[in-house]
C-alpha cells in the first residue's frame, strides 16, 4: 500500500465519479465555450458573447476562493471574514506586474507607473523590486498571502482564539489592510488601485485569446484546487482537521497539535485565495482597495454557506449562484441588491443549513445524518466545545446494585 | 518501594489509626532543583515515547498541588502518588477536585503551585496536552468525547500511537498492521459489529466503550477515567471492571467514580478527595467506616 506512488494516491482520492465531472467540466469550459466564444460568429445563435466568457471567468476565481473558504470554514470549522484580504493581496502582487509591463504606454509616458509619477516619485520603492517579472510577481501572488496567513495564523492559533472571536479579528484585518492601501503613500495606487493594464508577456490583456487563456487557465485552477481540496479532506489529515472542528480538546489529548493542522489548512486557503485574485485582476481590468472592504469577505462566506459547507461542490455552486444572482440584480434592481443578499443569508441560516447541497442530498433521500453532526446551530462557525472539564453535574451517589458511598448500613 | 513510602501527605496526620499508614522513616522526595534540572532533560525523552523512568516504582507524582479559579481552591496542596501499574479509584463528592486534578495531569491546567511528575524525570506543568499524551498519559473524560461525525472504525484510527504530525498525517496510509491493531480493539471493546457506523449513533455505553478503545489505542503508560462507568448497563459495568482489571499491571490506571458497587468490583486502593486536597486512602471498606468520609457525604 505504501509503496503506492505519491501522484497515484493524490488523484485516486478523488472518485471515479468526481473524474467523470471534471471532464465534463474540462470539456465545457476548456474547449466548448471557448469555442462558442472565437470560432462562432457574432451574429449566430451559438456565439457566447465576451461579456459571457468574463463574467464566467470571473466567477470561476470568485468559486476558487469559496472552495478555499470551505476548506477552512467547512471543514475545520474556522469562520474567517478576512478571506478578501489575500484575494486581493493576491491581485495586487500580480497587478505589480502588469502595471509595470504598461511600460511607456501610460499617461505620462514614463517608466515608472503613472500615479507614482502623479505623486511626484523618482524611483520605484524598494518593495516594487522584481516586479517586472513575471514568475517573481506569481510567486508573490501565492507566497504573500500565504505569509501572511502563516504569522496571523501563528499567533491566533497559538492564543488559541476561536469561533466568533477569530472571525472578528480577521474581519478587523482585512479592515485595517483596506485602509493601508487607500493611503496614497503606500504605494499601491491609493483608493484608484492599479488599472489600465496593457499587456501580460507582450500579449495584449484585451485581445479575445488573452481573455479565453485567463478563462481557461481559471477553470483549470479551480478543477486543481477541488482535486486538490479532495485529496486533503479524504487524508488523515483531512479527518484529524474533521475532529478538530467537532471536538478540540479531544484531538489534542490524543496527541496532535491544533495549532499546526490549522496552519497548514488555513496558509493553504489564503494561498489559493492569492491565486485566484492574480488569474481574477487581469480578467476585470482593475485591482483597488475596495477588494478588501469587509463586505466583500462576508459576501464570500455567503456563497459558501449558499452552496453548502463541508462540501467541495457546494462552494463552487453558491459561487456561481450568488454572483449570477447579483450580476442580475445589480441590473434590474440596482438598489435592492443589499437586501436580497441580506435575505438570502437569513433564509439560508434558517431554512438551509447545509446550503443547496444539503438541499439536494435531503431531496434524494441520501443525507447521512452525520454530514452536519455537531455543526447544525452554529451557523457563525462557533464549534461548541464538549463540555471538557466543566464541572461536573451532580453525580448519582446511587446506581442499579450498588450502594452509595457509605456500606449498607453504614449508619450503625 | 511502596507508595507510602515515598510520600506523607499532611492530612494523613490527622487521619485515624489503622486506615493510612504513613512511615515517617520514608525518604524525602527529590530536591527541587534536582527535580527540575532532570525535567529538562526528560524533554529528550518525549522525543521516544516508552521512555518513563519508573526506576523508583511510582509512575505519578502530585506535591503540594493547589489551583484556585477567581478565588475558590480547587485543589489545596494535594498530594497524590500512583505507583506502576497500580489501579486506583479516586472518589469524593462534588467540587472536591477530581475532575481539576485530571485537568493538571494532562495539561489542561496549569498548578498556580506545587508539582507534577511523570515518572521520575517528565515534568508536567512544562509540557502542553500533546506533548503529555505522547509522553504516555491517555485521558478519558466524563463526558464521552468521541467525534460523533467520524466512523467507530475512524476514532479508533485517529487515536492510534503513531507520529501524529502534520506531514505525518498527510501521507498516512492505513497499513495491514494498523487494520489487524484496530480489529482487535473492536473486538476489546464489544464494537466489532459497529465498525463503519457514525460514532453518535451509538448508545450512551457504547460511546463510553468506544473512548476507552481510543484511550487503549493510544497506548498509554497512565490511564486516567473520568466516570467510565457512567451510564452504563450492570452487565456492562462488570464487563468494563473485567477489561479494567485486566489492564492494571501492564498499564497504570486511574479511576474517578461514583458507582461504588463498580468501585469493589475494582478492588483497588481508593483515595478519597475532599476540598481539594486528600481525606483519606486505603481499601473501599476502611474508606467507608471512616467517620471523616460519612461527615463528608452526609454534611453535617
Amino acid at each position: 500500500m505504501s509503496r503506492t506512488p505519491f501522484v497515484v494516491r493524490f488523484l485516486a482520492a478523488t472518485p471515479k465519479s468526481g473524474w467523470l465531472a471534471l471532464g465534463a467540466f474540462a470539456a465545457l469550459f476548456l474547449v466548448l465555450l471557448p469555442l462558442l466564444n472565437l470560432a462562432v460568429p457574432q451574429g449566430s445563435p451559438f456565439h457566447v458573447s465576451d461579456y459571457a466568457i468574463t463574467l464566467t471567468g470571473k466567477i470561476l476565481c470568485y468559486a476558487i476562493v469559496a472552495v478555499a473558504l470551505d476548506l477552512i470554514w467547512g471543514y475545520a470549522g474556522i469562520l474567517s471574514l478576512g478571506h478578501g484580504l489575500f484575494f486581493a493581496l493576491g491581485g495586487y502582487a500580480f497587478g505589480m506586474y502588469l502595471m509595470r509591463s504598461i511600460g511607456r504606454d501610460g499617461a505620462y509616458k514614463s517608466e515608472l507607473p503613472d500615479f507614482m509619477v502623479f505623486l511626484d516619485w523618482k524611483e520605484l520603492p524598494w518593495y516594487w523590486a522584481g516586479s517586472d517579472s513575471f514568475l517573481w510577481a506569481l510567486f508573490l501572488a501565492v507566497a504573500l498571502p500565504g505569509l501572511l496567513a502563516f504569522v496571523f495564523g501563528f499567533f491566533a492559533f497559538r492564543s488559541r482564539i476561536k469561533g466568533v472571536y477569530f472571525s472578528i479579528i480577521t474581519q478587523a484585518l482585512t479592515f485595517a489592510a483596506m485602509l493601508l492601501f487607500f493611503r496614497n503613500e503606500t504605494g499601491f495606487g491609493g483608493n484608484n488601485g492599479f488599472t489600465d493594464f496593457k499587456r501580460i508577456l507582450g500579449h495584449s490583456v484585451t485581445s479575445p485569446e488573452m481573455r479565453v487563456v485567463l478563462f481557461a487557465l481559471s477553470a483549470l485552477t479551480l478543477m486543481a484546487a477541488l482535486v486538490l481540496g479532495r485529496w486533503l479532506v479524504g487524508s488523515k489529515y483531512g479527518r484529524v482537521l474533521a475532529a478538530i472542528r467537532d471536538a478540540e480538546s479531544r484531538v489534542m489529548f490524543l496527541g496532535y497539535n491544533p495549532l499546526h493542522y490549522k496552519l497548514f489548512i488555513w496558509t493553504v486557503s489564503a494561498m489559493l485565495c492569492g491565486l485566484a485574485g492574480a488569474l481574477y485582476v487581469p480578467q476585470v481590468g482593475i485591482i483597488n482597495p475596495s477588494e478588501m472592504s469587509p463586505a466583500n469577505s462576508i459576501e464570500i462566506a455567503i456563497w459558501v454557506a449558499v452552496g453548502g459547507r463541508g462540501t467541495l461542490v457546494g462552494p463552487v455552486i453558491g459561487a456561481t449562484l450568488v454572483n449570477l444572482s447579483k450580476s442580475y440584480f445589480t441590473q434590474a434592481f440596482p438598489d435592492y441588491w443589499l437586501f436580497f443578499l441580506g435575505a438570502l443569508f437569513v433564509a439560508v441560516t434558517l431554512w438551509l443549513p447545509d446550503g443547496v447541497v444539503g438541499l439536494w442530498r435531503r431531496l434524494r433521500g441520501s443525507a447521512s445524518p452525520f454530514e452536519k453532526g455537531g455543526r447544525e446551530g452554529d451557523f457563525a462557525g462557533v464549534a461548541k466545545d464538549p463540555a471538557v472539564g466543566e464541572i461536573p453535574p451532580s453525580p448519582p451517589l446511587e446506581k442499579g446494585g450498588g450502594g452509595g458511598i457509605l456500606p449498607k448500613g453504614g449508619d450503625k | 518501594m511502596k507508595l507510602h513510602d515515598f510520600l506523607i501527605p499532611p492530612t494523613f496526620g490527622i487521619a485515624p489509626p489503622g486506615l493510612v499508614l504513613p512511615r515517617r522513616d520514608a525518604p524525602p522526595p527529590p530536591p527541587v532543583t534536582e527535580g527540575r534540572d532532570r525535567a529538562s532533560t526528560g524533554m529528550a525523552h518525549l522525543l521516544r515515547p516508552g521512555e518513563v523512568d519508573l526506576s523508583h516504582g511510582v509512575i505519578l507524582y502530585l506535591e503540594d498541588i493547589s489551583v484556585s479559579f477567581d478565588g475558590f481552591k480547587a485543589l489545596n496542596s494535594l498530594n497524590l502518588a500512583i505507583d506502576a501499574g497500580e489501579l486506583r479509584c479516586i472518589i469524593g463528592p462534588n467540587g472536591a477536585g477530581k475532575t481539576t486534578m485530571m485537568d493538571v495531569i494532562t495539561g489542561k491546567t496549569r498548578p498556580d503551585a506545587g508539582r507534577a511528575f511523570f515518572g521520575q524525570t517528565i515534568d508536567l506543568t512544562r509540557l502542553s496536552e500533546p506533548q503529555i499524551a505522547h509522553a504516555g498519559i491517555g485521558r478519558k473524560f466524563q463526558k464521552p468525547t468521541v467525534f460523533d461525525s467520524h466512523s467507530v472504525f475512524e476514532n479508533l484510527e485517529l487515536a492510534m500511537k503513531t507520529d501524529k504530525r502534520v506531514r505525518r498525517s498527510l501521507l498516512a496510509t492505513l497499513e495491514d498492521a494498523t487494520r489487524d491493531r484496530i480489529a482487535e480493539t473492536l473486538r476489546l471493546i464489544h464494537l466489532d459489529g459497529q465498525a463503519d457506523r457514525a460514532a453518535g449513533l451509538l448508545s450512551h455505553g457504547q460511546k463510553q466503550w468506544l473512548e476507552i478503545g481510543m484511550l487503549l489505542m493510544q497506548e498509554p503508560k497512565l490511564l486516567l477515567l473520568d466516570e467510565p462507568a457512567a451510564g452504563m448497563t450492570d452487565d456492562e459495568t462488570a464487563r468494563t471492571a473485567e477489561l479494567f482489571k485486566s489492564l492494571a499491571g501492564s498499564h497504570s490506571l486511574i479511576v474517578i467514580e461514583h458507582d461504588m458497587a463498580f468501585i469493589e468490583q475494582l478492588g483497588g486502593k481508593v483515595t478519597v478527595l475532599h476540598e481539594g486536597a486528600v481525606l483519606a486512602e486505603g481499601d473501599l471498606a476502611a474508606v467507608q467506616n471512616d467517620q471523616r468520609v460519612i461527615e463528608v457525604y452526609l454534611g453535617r
